[in-house]
């Protein structure tokens, strides 16, 4: 109990070296506190990191090398069968997962480019100085704090081909007012799209916004004397003082449309047909409703190796451009 | 820039906060709608016999969907979890920010690898621990799984790093401890990036949806994103119900926005930054 009384005329552990372990723990202070401190401040974390992380990432492995069903207590080790099963077009996941794999590329191709580009046209809208400023950018970004449930759910009305407020407002137009925005192609990856945009338009636009607010106005003012166009200031300009910004956007929004789940299960259900079954809706179908673990674990590896080689490949096509 | 903004410009402005508003306000409009009324051609906006019939429903009506359950559920999870992400992601932040220790290098940069590990990978595996566990199907598989994100930490230890140095040694001169340093110098000090984070993981957690879709399986343990989902049941949908539903899930969370819009705009902007 000694060691745990405060010591004040004690000199601070920092300014006068001790010779290691001559102190009881409790006695020591400072920043730096005894050896174990630091670790005593992460263990909490680790604890996390290691049960959460660590070690699932290396059972996701071990899973996929087995057919593993949940609800059998037999879970035989098959060694790397449930990846070629991926790439045996007679095997009953060939299909299915080749298709999510294919809805996943469509809806990246479909929207990144939108989800790259509108925001950043809202960025530099948002640049200007007016008055109301924060308050149009808090607009913009509002329906990005909602989830994907009450997105799905809202569009999925507002969406309806028949009694829907998006026919019913375009009819009032005199457009179509008969479009099948959730059950026919192409229109169901347009509303997919169209619909992330609205929802996530505001995050990239904030990303922008703080990599617009570094370019220094000199640049623009410099341009402006000598008789630069908006074009020419975008694009010799903006675009290139953003450019580590853009390398961000660019991969995550890449990212996160490969994840695209919410929306297709809640507006679409997947379809017309499984033409919107994503991979991610193809792999927790398989492994957490039919509980087939082990090779819904197999093709999260392999969606998880084509995500990572695509993100090089868009660092490497980035980096190129500014040699 | 000396450019006026004209009529045209906040016609356009205009325009873009009624593309992000508009929706919302029609969803809401709905739910006071009676059901034939939310299925006409064409539609109506406005209701016109505007009745709380939805509410009545989706509150009291149906037993096998306790809404009221669900939305308690959600605002108890998502706050056990952001304070859990508080405690555990403040900890560790200060750690790697201020000491020095053995691993320091190989831990830090092991927890910044997983930003770059796509959350798919996990489902799988931290379901099978969670029924180890005996986690299914409880308040649990919500709160703790999700704190162990390598985000949290960064985001602490980004802010610390920032803080001058001077107020952490004059109390080590005092003979604080480390703990008590970190309680009652850093932590005050650090209110803006606590709120930021705590509001920030709050958000996350009460909108998340793919993880309790799987891992809550009675009605009344569900969450509200999970249960709304199957209100959307397979006869024919009661469209003002689940668009009151829809707002019962949302409204909170804008209300929230409102106040704390500028540290969640922040919070967000700065993970690109230094991301």
């Amino acid at each position: 109990m000694a060691v745990t009384t405060a010591q004040p005329t004690r000199p601070p552990s920092g300014a006068t070296p001790t010779p290691g372990g001559r102190r009881s723990r409790g006695a020591t202070s400072g920043i730096h506190g005894s050896r174990w401190t630091p670790y005593l401040f992460l263990s909490p974390f680790l604890l996390l990191f290691i049960t959460f992380v660590a070690v699932p990432g290396v059972l996701g492995i071990w899973i996929s090398l087995h057919d593993w069903d949940f609800l059998l207590p037999n879970k035989p080790f098959v060694g790397m069968q449930n990846y070629a099963d991926l790439l045996d077009s007679g095997s009953p996941q060939f299909q299915p997962f080749w298709n999510g794999m294919k809805a996943t590329a469509i809806f990246v191709v479909i929207s990144v480019p939108f989800l790259v580009v509108l925001p950043l046209l809202l960025a530099i809208l948002l640049n200007r100085k007016f008055p109301g400023r924060t308050f149009f950018r808090a607009v913009f970004f509002a329906p990005f704090v909602l989830g994907v449930a009450v997105v799905g759910l809202m569009w999925r009305y507002l969406l309806d081909p028949s009694f829907g407020m998006v026919n019913g407002l375009l009819g009032a137009l005199g457009l179509p007012s008969d479009t099948a925005w959730t059950t026919e192609q192409p229109w169901a990856w347009i509303s997919l799209a169209a619909v992330t945009v609205w929802w996530t338009i505001g995050f990239n636009a904030v990303i922008y916004l703080a990599g617009l607010a570094d370019i220094p106005a000199e640049h623009y003012e410099a341009a402006e004397i000598d008789g630069a166009t908006s074009w020419q200031k975008l694009r010799y300009i903006t675009i290139p003082g953003l450019r580590p910004v853009l390398i961000f956007v660019v991969v995550t929004t890449v990212l996160a449309s490969a994840n695209m789940f919410g929306q297709s299960y809640l507006i679409t259900k997947g379809g017309p047909g499984d033409s919107t079954r994503t991979a991610i809706m193809e792999i927790t179908d398989l492994g957490l409703s039919q509980y087939r673990m082990g090779q819904a674990s197999a093709m999260s590896y392999v969606l998880a190796v084509f995500l990572a080689l695509v993100s090089l490949v868009n660092f490497w096509a980035l980096r190129e451009k500014k040699s | 820039m000396k450019r006026r903004n004209g009529p045209l410009f906040w016609i356009g402005m205009g325009a873009l906060s009624l593309i992000f508003i508009g929706p919302l306000l029609l969803v809401l409009l709905t739910a006071f709608k009676s059901a034939s009324e939310s299925r006409t051609v064409p539609p109506t906006y406005f209701p016109s016999q505007p009745s709380l019939r939805a509410f009545d429903v989706l509150f009291f009506q149906d037993a096998a969907s306790p809404v009221l359950r669900w939305f308690l559920n959600s605002m108890l999870a998502a706050t056990m979890h952001a304070a859990l992400v508080l405690v555990v992601c403040s900890l560790a932040g200060y750690a790697l920010a201020r000491m020095e220790f053995r691993f320091k290098n190989a831990i830090f940069t092991a927890i910044i690898l997983t930003l770059f590990v796509p959350g798919f990978i996990f489902l799988m595996p931290n379901f099978l621990l969670l029924d180890k566990l005996g986690w299914l199907d409880q308040i649990w598989a919500l709160v703790v799984p999700g704190a162990a994100g390598a985000f949290g930490v960064f985001f602490m230890r980004q802010f610390f790093l920032g803080l001058p140095k001077e107020l952490e040694e004059s109390a080590r001169l005092d003979g604080a401890s480390p703990f008590r340093t970190w309680r009652s110098i850093v932590l005050p000090n650090a209110k803006p990036a606590l709120v930021t984070l705590g509001v920030l993981s709050y958000l996350a957690n009460w909108n998340d949806f793919i993880w309790p879709i799987y891992v809550l399986f009675s009605p009344e343990r569900l969450t509200l994103p999970a249960g709304l989902s199957r209100l959307q049941g397979a006869y024919t949908i009661d469209y003002p119900v689940v668009m009151a539903g829809a707002m019962l899930a949302a409204i909170p969370v804008l209300a929230l926005y409102v106040f704390v819009q500028r540290y969640v705009i922040e919070g967000v902007a700065s993970s690109g930054v230094k991301g």
